[in-house]
């Protein structure tokens, strides 16, 4: 569709880079279970990519491979032109690739800015002995924390629950928090595991401008599963559809939802 | 002031200073269950295997020496120094730190996403491991630990109870450092876990592992952490014991004690391990001063079991422990 390499414009004039992150031949499996199956896909710098289909298509596992969490039998992650060695999840996140779950997970017990501060624990430099010796700068390091923490606040919205146990916080609000932690790292590739789902409509808006802003502002790229179609229409670059394991479209929107076996897929209709 | 309630209020007060030296074993067991889910019933037998390590180390002691003279047909059994407490004490952190890390590599990092059971049986056999180990290590007489502990009567507060209450009060100098050195450590603890990257990294494992990785925290290295911390709070356990009653192997039986003190005060909660500790202590000695002569003594043994027992019928969770709720 395009050169690897080659930026081009948007309709709505942002500019998307090379490829950033690149999945080649992707397999993974559960005992019997293929969740993937040969899938291949790039992520460009600078756009916002969805990855959508039907209920255990296999979306979630994919996100899972690309942040580490689950290590695929087959394939090949290539990020920044690079192969990727079989890693951690401490230690993709170290590499700026920050992520959200689709069952939440946060920590119930800490306060909401307690939680998003815990997305800047790559920037608290010194250790525990200098943290001890030299207070001034572990201080210095812990102000400029907080500014960035502060920041993130104001820019979701809710410097009301600041102090707020996540743990009593509704639904909605714990995807914004979420979000906000995942921000905190600063990241440079962004991964939203149904961001919006079990939101009402004036919720959804909410972040779906968020998540617009974050990706205009910061030109952070951002990788974000949503079953909501006119979400994923209205947000998205570029579009990898998956079914029962297998990739069965990629594109720009329109030409995803003219996809005859996309429309199959989403209208139910029988599997040979 | 009559003389039974003076008796009564002796009693409680050395109570607290043994509730103390309860909820310092308790509270290794709590940094562990927190971070980790794990029960680490090897908890008293670390608190044994440092005062081993300190004691071996002070007094110049040869390791392994019953082995190596077995093999070699020497006769070695001392290096023939002394070394001053405080290298002892650093060598014996060196040492359980070092032990952590074994811990975590021989053993916990095989056990990842395993039920919580298993867990507890491989720290059983750990406990095991490590009561033979420090056998072979260090032999199994009976020793003395002296790191300079001040132990005996307080005097001050003998006199002074006994000018304003026409009673002195008999409180042992060593439950008094004890009940200092512990409300340090709490202290400190507090401080690491609130203000520093490693602390603030444990407490988000504690919270949710998945969440925590997604953050950059290694689990293996938290793990590594947060051993080495229960091993040092083993090590102040191992001394206030070993100085009281000597450095011998019902030393890891303590942990037996710190059970009751968990049921009490629930397994995951720090102040749950003190406030614990402190009404187990109490509550023992009162129930021996007041009871116990209508039994015909020995309640110690029982008590804090049946007040244990009392709590899960109806606080399972404990008194600070997190709610225990089944979604269904
Ligand atoms: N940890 C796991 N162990 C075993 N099977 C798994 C695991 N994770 C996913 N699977 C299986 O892999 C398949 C794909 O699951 P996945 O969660 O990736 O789907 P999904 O597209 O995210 O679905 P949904 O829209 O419901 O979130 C399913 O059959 C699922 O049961
Ligand atoms: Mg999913």
């Amino acid at each position: 569709m395009f050169d690897d390499q080659e930026s081009f414009t948007t309709p709505d004039g942002r500019t998307i880079g090379g490829v950033m992150m690149e999945m080649k031949n992707i397999t993974l499996r559960f005992g019997g279970v293929v969740a993937i199956k040969d899938i291949s896909f790039d992520i460009r710098e600078g756009e916002i990519r969805a990855i959508i289909g039907p209920n255990g298509a296999g979306k979630s596992s994919m996100l899972n491979v690309i942040s580490g969490f689950y290590n695929p039998q087959e394939g090949e992650v290539w990020f920044h032109g690079e192969k990727r060695a079989p890693m951690k999840p401490y230690e993709v996140a170290q590499q700026g690739i920050a992520r959200t779950f689709q069952n939440i997970a946060l920590f119930e017990g800490m306060s909401v800015l307690d939680n998003i501060m815990t997305g800047r624990l790559g920037f608290m430099k010194s250790g525990l002995l200098s943290q001890a010796l030299w207070w001034g700068k572990a201080e210095r390091e812990e102000v400029k924390n907080r500014e960035a923490v502060e920041k993130i606040i104001d820019f979701l919205e809710i410097q009301n629950i600041r102090k707020t146990p996540v743990g009593r916080l509704p639904y909605g609000l714990k995807k914004r928090v979420e979000l906000g932690r995942a921000l905190a790292a600063e990241p440079k590739l962004l991964l939203l595991d149904e961001p919006m789902a079990g939101m009402n409509v004036e919720e959804k808006e909410d972040m779906s401008r968020f998540i617009l802003d974050v990706n205009d502002e910061y030109s952070t790229t951002i990788a974000l599963i949503e079953h909501d179609m006119g979400v994923v229409m209205d947000l998205s670059d570029r579009v990898v559809v998956m079914d029962y394991g297998k990739k069965i479209g990629d594109g720009t929107p329109d030409e995803v939802r003219n996809n005859q076996a996309v429309i199959d897929a989403y209208l139910g209709v029988a599997h040979d | 002031m009559p003389d039974q309630l003076l008796f009564a209020m002796e009693v409680t007060l050395n109570g607290l200073m043994a509730g103390v030296m309860y909820a310092l074993v308790a509270l290794g067991f709590v940094l562990i269950f927190k971070a980790s889910g794990v029960f680490n019933y090897a908890q008293g037998v670390m608190a044994l295997f440092a005062a081993l390590t300190l004691v071996g180390l002070q007094d110049g002691q040869v390791p392994f020496s019953h082995l190596i003279n077995a093999i070699f047909g020497t006769e070695l059994h001392h290096f023939g120094w002394h070394l001053p407490a405080i290298v002892a004490i650093i060598g014996t952190i060196a040492v359980m730190v070092l032990f952590a890390w074994v811990v975590e590599k021989l053993v916990l990092k095989h056990l990842i996403n395993q039920e919580p059971i298993i867990l507890f049986m491989a720290t059983i056999g750990l406990a095991y491991f490590l009561e033979g180990f420090g056998d072979m290590m260090w032999g199994s007489d009976i020793k003395k630990l002296d790191v300079g502990l001040p132990q005996g009567i307080n005097g001050w507060i003998d006199e002074t109870t006994l000018n304003a209450l026409g009673y002195g009060f008999f409180i042992d100098n060593l439950d008094l450092v004890a009940t200092v050195i512990a409300a340090l450590l709490v202290a400190g603890l507090v401080l690491f876990s609130q203000y520093t990257k490693q602390g603030r990294a444990l407490r988000a494992v504690a919270d949710d592992h998945q969440a925590a990785l997604s953050v950059g925290i290694s689990l293996r290295f938290i793990w590594v952490l947060v051993w080495s911390i229960a091993g040092f709070v083993a090590l102040v356990a191992g001394i206030m014991w070993g100085t009281k009653s000597g450095v011998q192997f019902s030393l890891s039986l303590i942990a037996l004690k710190a059970l009751p003190v968990l049921m009490l005060g629930g397994f995951t909660s720090i102040p749950g391990a003190i406030v614990g500790g402190l009404i187990i202590g109490v509550g023992e000695k009162l129930f021996e001063f007041l009871v116990g002569p209508m039994v015909g003594g020995a309640t110690e043994n029982w008590f804090a079991y049946v007040l244990a027992l009392v709590f899960l019928v109806f606080r399972p969770q404990g008194l600070f422990g997190e709610k225990i709720i089944e979604r269904v």
